[in-house]
Order: C-alpha cells, then sequence, then structure tokens
C-alpha cells in the first residue's frame, strides 16, 4: 500500500483571503485547502483523495498570528504549532493549549502544522487511512468493529457505525477552554462554539467536523473566562514523539482556596470527538480538590465506556488521567 | 517507486533535461521542452489515457501531444500541454492576481490512476530555488515535495528520504534556519526562502560544521542514513538556541528517528558541539 506518487492537481498559493475564498467556493468538494499539509499528503500519497485542485492557504498572512481581543485572545487558523506552543501570550493566560500544542507530533511537523489543521484533520483510523471502503468511506461496514479488527487505539464512547477517534491534541484542550472557531465562506462569516464544531458519527459518519467543503476556517477565539485558569494537560501515546494519544486530559478549573468552584473536563481519543465530561464536572463543583474527589471523578468518567476487543486499557488509563487532572 | 526509478535513469541516457539545474525558461522550449519533460515523468501511461487526451483535443481547448515511448514497446505516452478552457485562465487573471497559481500533471509517472487534468495558462512552473546559497532554476510539478526536487533534481542526495510521510526525519533541511520535514514540504511554498541542505553546512575548504565533527567525534553515525536528518535538526536548534540544556537538546532532536538507536550519541554530540563553539 506504500506508494509515494501524488495524482496530478492544479495548485493554487493566493495570497488574500478572498482569494482563496473564491477559489473554495468554486471548486467544491473538487478543491482541497493546503495547511501544514501533514494530513493531507499522507492522503495524496497514499492516492486516498485526489483533488482536483489544491488551494495552498499558507500565503494568507492574514490568518496567522495571535493577538489579544477585548475578550480574550483570537489565533488565526493558520499559526503553526510551534507558535502557539510558544507563544507567551498564550502560555501565560492558556497555558492548556500551548501545553496540548507542544505534545503534537514532532518538532519538525508543528513547525508547519497548523492549528486549523490539527483541528480539521481526519481521523486516523488505519483501516479507513489504508483506503478500505467503510461506512466513512462511504462503504457499508466498519472494519475496526469486526469480529478479528484490531482496535486498540479505537472508541471508548459514542460510537455509530464507526468507532474511529478524535486524533487532535489541541481539541479536548479548547474544548475545555469554550473556544469559538471562526468559519468564513463566500456567504459569510459565522462563529462556532467549539463544543458543536467536531461531527459526531450518529450525525455526519463522513466527516470529522461541522467544515463544509467551501468553509475555510479562519480563526479560533478563547474566552477571557478561563484566562489564568488552573489547567492540567497529559497526554498518554505509546512514545513521547510522533504517536497519535491513546488517551489525553485537558482540564480546567477555578478554585477559591482548596474547593473546586468550576471545572472543565475534556478527554481525548476516547470519542470520535473531544469528549466533555459534564457529569464529573458537576459533581465534583462545590467539593475540595482532593484524593476523595479525585477518585470520585475518575469513577464517574468512565461511566458508560464500552470497549471494543483491544482497548479495554483505555478504561483504567482514562479514569487514571481524570483522577491526575483532579487531584492537581 | 518503480516508475519514478524509471523516470530517473530511464531510457536513453538523455535525462539532462530534468536533471540539469539551469533549463533554459519555459517560454523559450514551450512545446517540446514539456513534451520531452513529460517522457521523464510519465515513463509509462496506459494507452486508455491517450483515448481521455484525444477525446478531450476535439473541442479544441487542448492540444495533444503523442509519442512512442522508447522503453516500452506497446504502450503509448500522451501529453496535454499548456491550453485550457477561457473560463478557467479569465478566473485565474482576474481572480488571483495577487498569488500564483500552478498548474497540476501528474506526479512522477506510472501508476497514475486519474485523468490529468489540462495545464492552465500563463503560469510558471520553472522556479528559482536558493539552495546553501545558490540560486538554482528547476522545473517543479505541483505536488512535487522538496526531497524530490533536491534529491532527483537538484542531485543533493545527502537529504534522504526513510518513510516520505513525515515519520522519520531522514529528510530534515533548514528553510530559513529552521528545521522541516521536506518530505512533507511542497517545492512550491519554498521559493522565496533559503534552504540549507547537510550540503550547505562544511567550509568552502571541507571544514565541517562543529555539529557535523562533533557528531564523528561522538560516533553518532552507525548505518548513517539518519545521519544528514540529525545534523540539521542540531544546527537548527543551535541557530535558534546557541545554549540549549541537555533536556531541551533532548526535545529538539525528537523528530529524528535513529534505527541504530545512537540517540545518546548524538544527544552528546549536540552537547559537545555546544560547548566547543
Ligand atoms: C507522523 C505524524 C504524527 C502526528 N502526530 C500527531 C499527534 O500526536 N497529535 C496531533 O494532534 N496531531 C498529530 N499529527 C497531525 C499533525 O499534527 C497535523 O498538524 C495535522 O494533521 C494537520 O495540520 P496541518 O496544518 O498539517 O493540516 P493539513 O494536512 O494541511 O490539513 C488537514 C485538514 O484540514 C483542512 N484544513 C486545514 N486548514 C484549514 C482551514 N483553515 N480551514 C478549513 N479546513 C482546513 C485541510 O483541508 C485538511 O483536510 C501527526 C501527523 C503526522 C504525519
Ligand atoms: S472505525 Fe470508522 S473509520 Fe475506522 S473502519 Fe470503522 S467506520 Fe471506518
Ligand atoms: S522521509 Fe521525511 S520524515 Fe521520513
Ligand atoms: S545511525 Fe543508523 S539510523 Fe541512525
Amino acid at each position: 500500500m506504500m506508494k509515494d506518487m501524488m495524482s496530478g492537481f492544479e495548485l493554487y498559493q493566493p495570497a488574500d483571503v478572498d482569494d482563496a475564498i473564491q477559489l473554495i467556493d468554486r471548486y467544491g468538494n473538487r478543491g482541497w485547502k493546503l495547511a501544514g499539509g501533514y494530513d493531507s499528503l499522507d492522503w495524496f500519497k497514499n492516492r486516498g483523495k485526489g483533488p482536483e485542485a489544491v488551494i495552498d492557504l499558507e500565503g494568507l498572512d492574514a490568518l496567522k498570528g495571535i493577538r489579544e481581543t477585548t475578550d480574550g485572545v483570537e489565533i488565526g487558523a493558520l499559526t503553526t504549532l510551534t507558535e502557539v506552543e510558544r507563544s507567551p501570550l498564550l502560555r501565560d493566560r492558556y497555558g492548556l493549549l500551548a501545553d496540548a500544542a507542544r505534545r503534537v507530533a514532532s518538532p519538525q511537523i508543528r513547525n508547519a502544522g497548523t492549528l486549523g489543521g490539527n483541528l480539521s484533520q481526519d481521523t486516523r483510523c488505519w483501516y479507513y487511512r489504508y483506503g478500505v471502503d467503510c461506512y466513512r468511506a462511504g462503504g457499508n461496514t466498519c472494519y475496526a468493529a469486526a469480529p478479528e479488527a484490531m482496535n486498540r487505539e479505537h472508541a471508548l464512547f459514542g460510537a455509530s457505525r464507526c468507532v474511529a477517534v478524535t486524533p487532535s491534541d489541541t481539541a479536548p484542550a479548547l474544548v475545555a477552554l469554550d473556544a469559538e472557531m471562526v468559519v468564513r465562506n463566500a456567504r459569510g462569516e459565522r462563529v462556532i462554539p467549539a463544543a458543536d464544531f467536531f461531527m459526531e458519527p450518529s450525525v455526519d459518519i463522513q466527516r470529522m467536523t461541522v467544515l463544509d467543503p467551501d468553509d475555510l476556517l479562519t480563526a479560533i477565539r478563547l474566552p477571557a473566562s478561563w484566562a489564568g485558569a488552573d489547567f492540567y494537560f497529559e497526554k498518554v501515546a505509546d512514545r513521547k514523539s510522533w504517536d497519535f494519544a491513546l488517551v489525553s486530559v485537558a482540564a480546567a478549573f477555578r478554585t477559591s482556596g482548596a474547593q473546586i468552584d468550576e471545572a472543565s473536563i475534556v478527554c481525548g481519543a476516547v470519542q470520535c470527538i473531544p469528549r466533555r465530561l459534564h457529569d464529573v464536572e458537576v459533581l465534583i463543583s462545590g467539593r475540595t480538590r482532593n484524593e476523595e474527589t479525585a477518585a470520585l471523578a475518575g469513577a464517574e468518567a468512565i461511566r458508560g465506556a464500552e470497549p471494543l476487543d483491544y482497548n479495554h486499557f483505555k478504561i483504567p488509563l482514562m479514569e487514571n488521567l481524570v483522577k491526575r487532572a483532579v487531584r492537581g | 517507486m518503480v516508475g519514478f526509478v524509471k523516470s530517473v535513469r530511464g531510457g536513453d541516457g538523455n535525462d539532462s533535461p530534468k536533471l540539469a539545474p539551469d533549463v533554459p525558461p519555459a517560454a523559450k522550449r514551450p512545446q517540446s521542452v514539456s513534451a520531452e519533460t513529460s517522457r521523464y515523468l510519465f515513463a509509462v501511461v496506459r494507452s486508455r489515457y491517450t483515448a481521455y487526451h484525444a477525446s478531450s483535443a476535439s473541442d479544441g481547448s487542448r492540444d495533444v501531444s503523442e509519442m512512442d515511448s522508447s522503453d516500452s514497446p506497446g504502450t503509448t505516452v500522451a501529453f496535454a500541454t499548456t491550453h485550457s478552457s477561457w473560463s478557467r485562465r479569465d478566473f485565474i487573471k482576474g481572480v488571483i492576481a495577487s498569488g500564483v497559481s500552478v498548474s497540476g500533471m501528474s506526479y512522477f509517472g506510472a501508476g497514475c490512476t486519474t485523468p490529468l487534468p489540462a495545464q492552465t495558462g500563463g503560469v510558471e512552473r520553472l522556479l528559482s530555488l536558493t539552495v546553501n546559497g545558490q540560486v538554482r532554476r528547476v522545473d517543479v510539478l505541483p505536488g512535487e515535495t522538496l526531497a524530490m526536487t533536491l534529491r532527483y533534481k537538484l542531485g543533493l542526495t545527502g537529504t534522504k528520504l526513510g518513510c516520505d510521510r513525515g515519520e522519520c526525519g531522514a529528510c530534515t533541511v533548514l528553510i530559513d534556519d529552521v528545521n522541516y520535514y521536506s518530505c512533507s514540504t511542497l517545492t512550491h511554498r519554498v521559493r522565496d526562502r533559503e534552504i540549507t541542505t547537510v550540503e550547505g553546512l562544511e567550509s568552502p575548504d571541507g571544514t565541517l560544521h562543529p555539529v557535523q565533527q562533533a557528531f564523528v567525534d561522538e560516533l553518532g553515525p552507525q548505518c548513517g542514513f539518519c545521519t544528514s536528518g540529525q545534523v540539521m535538526s542540531a544546527v537548527a536548534l543551535l541557530r535558534a538556541n546557541p545554549n540549549p540544556t541537555r533536556q531541551e537538546a533532548r526535545e529538539a532532536m525528537a523528530g529524528n528517528l535513529c534505527r541504530c538507536g545512537a540517540y545518546d550519541h548524538y544527544l552528546n554530540g549536540v552537547m559537545r558541539a555546544v560547548s566547543e563553539a
């Protein structure tokens, strides 16, 4: 299956956002937006996707950079993960996102990979990436849930024909921070809460986000509400470099002394979308941040988990990560 | 990979148009060089593509030239040249005035499964790259990666291709002093940037870069396949941070795999280069 040749495509390198939007609109689902390329080029090289036109977003300087706004911070979708990781502003006020970005892939990938691309990337279910005709690819079976399937990396929750998980490390952090996504197309702009941005297979099995082919993610907004909170991010993967999360946790806490006033806890790689643990948040708010509360939170977090043949290990992993986040 | 090797080394030994850095500008050789280049790029295109292009020519919007493939009797090479429909051309003129567009053909050749899109008019596939301080003219396909351009068009084979998927680091080069995987960087992106490969590190008299010397002294290279990538990541680190801690160096080198497991040797090398710089 290892292939090296991409199919031919037209390459556009617009320097202006309006030009890019027109191109995206013109080509629709025959076009492909290229940011860092670390999801895209895999598809092209494996001949999994063969767009007619590739619209290279790299020249859109207007969509790069991190700036303060009246209510928080706005990050251009084309900002690299390295910039997100190193930004003094983000490290100071939204360390959760900087920490998550720092755990993505490898330094070279972070130098090119963008925040927008990291949020919009497709799932890494390796049956699907291999090019089989599974549900997500428009077929009528899930190879990862078949009796003989190898599904160590797959979902514990929310399976609906597809059992793939969200691959992004920054996505759980952004959901935990109540971020908003700014999306533009030829008809205008709309703002989508991070919690509504990711697509469950029960709603649309063929895409990972609400983005339509003619949509351009332009910015990610972080509201001031969680700025400077107590944060916790941890990702467990097979190797410290490169590998996607087996389970990750991103959490934010507001406390008065030892008492938790408000919490926001999200797990990655356990469901097709970042899994926000609302029940846990409600359960622990008002309690003291200690071992007992942590144990309670861990037990609640895994309630309802439905393991596949090879991913039972994710249950105690998730429980422990949530415990550690709450324990602080 | 077979088709690719064939296209580089293929046939009659007349591969200079593709390999030479100083090919003449496209405008001076619109048809013949395109066709000739295509022969190297599309070593074998099955005859059904001939049918595809022949039929598309009948609407008058595309020129088609055909020739026999010298090394593959019974098959035909088809090539659609530079004309495209007016609407698309107008669109490009009108809308993309501020940017650049490059038209697509297939990547290097055989095994192509989709029809080749026609080339759009008026766009320059020839570009100038600044590599190791030298400006080099090269004809680059839209989907071509920097690793391919460096190795197979500019002859800079010090940059290695391990995985071609961003998973090993063997292809690491510097672009404006920052390390990137050249296997996953489209060459058209680095038109206006400074590219440094391992060949560009030693001084004119052959003295090794301090990182290279330190890696030799610390026995970094075992089989040596990952070495040029390791060198480039270490150089990128030292240019950004001349005085890293061992932990910082370890993290900076985390995007370079070594199948021989010489990680500590390389890390010792980085720290030696720091202390001797
Ligand atoms: C070996 C390897 C290991 C990796 N490990 C990790 C990991 O551990 N954790 C992790 O989180 N990620 C990991 N990744 C993914 C990587 O982080 C990339 O950042 C991510 O896949 C996509 O970002 P990109 O900028 O490269 O996007 P691209 O590949 O260019 O784009 C990804 C997708 O998003 C779309 N897109 C991009 N930008 C926009 C936009 N502004 N608006 C609308 N659509 C857009 C593209 O059309 C495409 O469909 C890994 C990738 C590789 C190759
Ligand atoms: S988990 Fe989803 S993506 Fe993977 S094989 Fe099943 S349907 Fe396809
Ligand atoms: S060849 Fe580029 S990372 Fe392996
Ligand atoms: S020296 Fe052999 S792979 Fe690193």
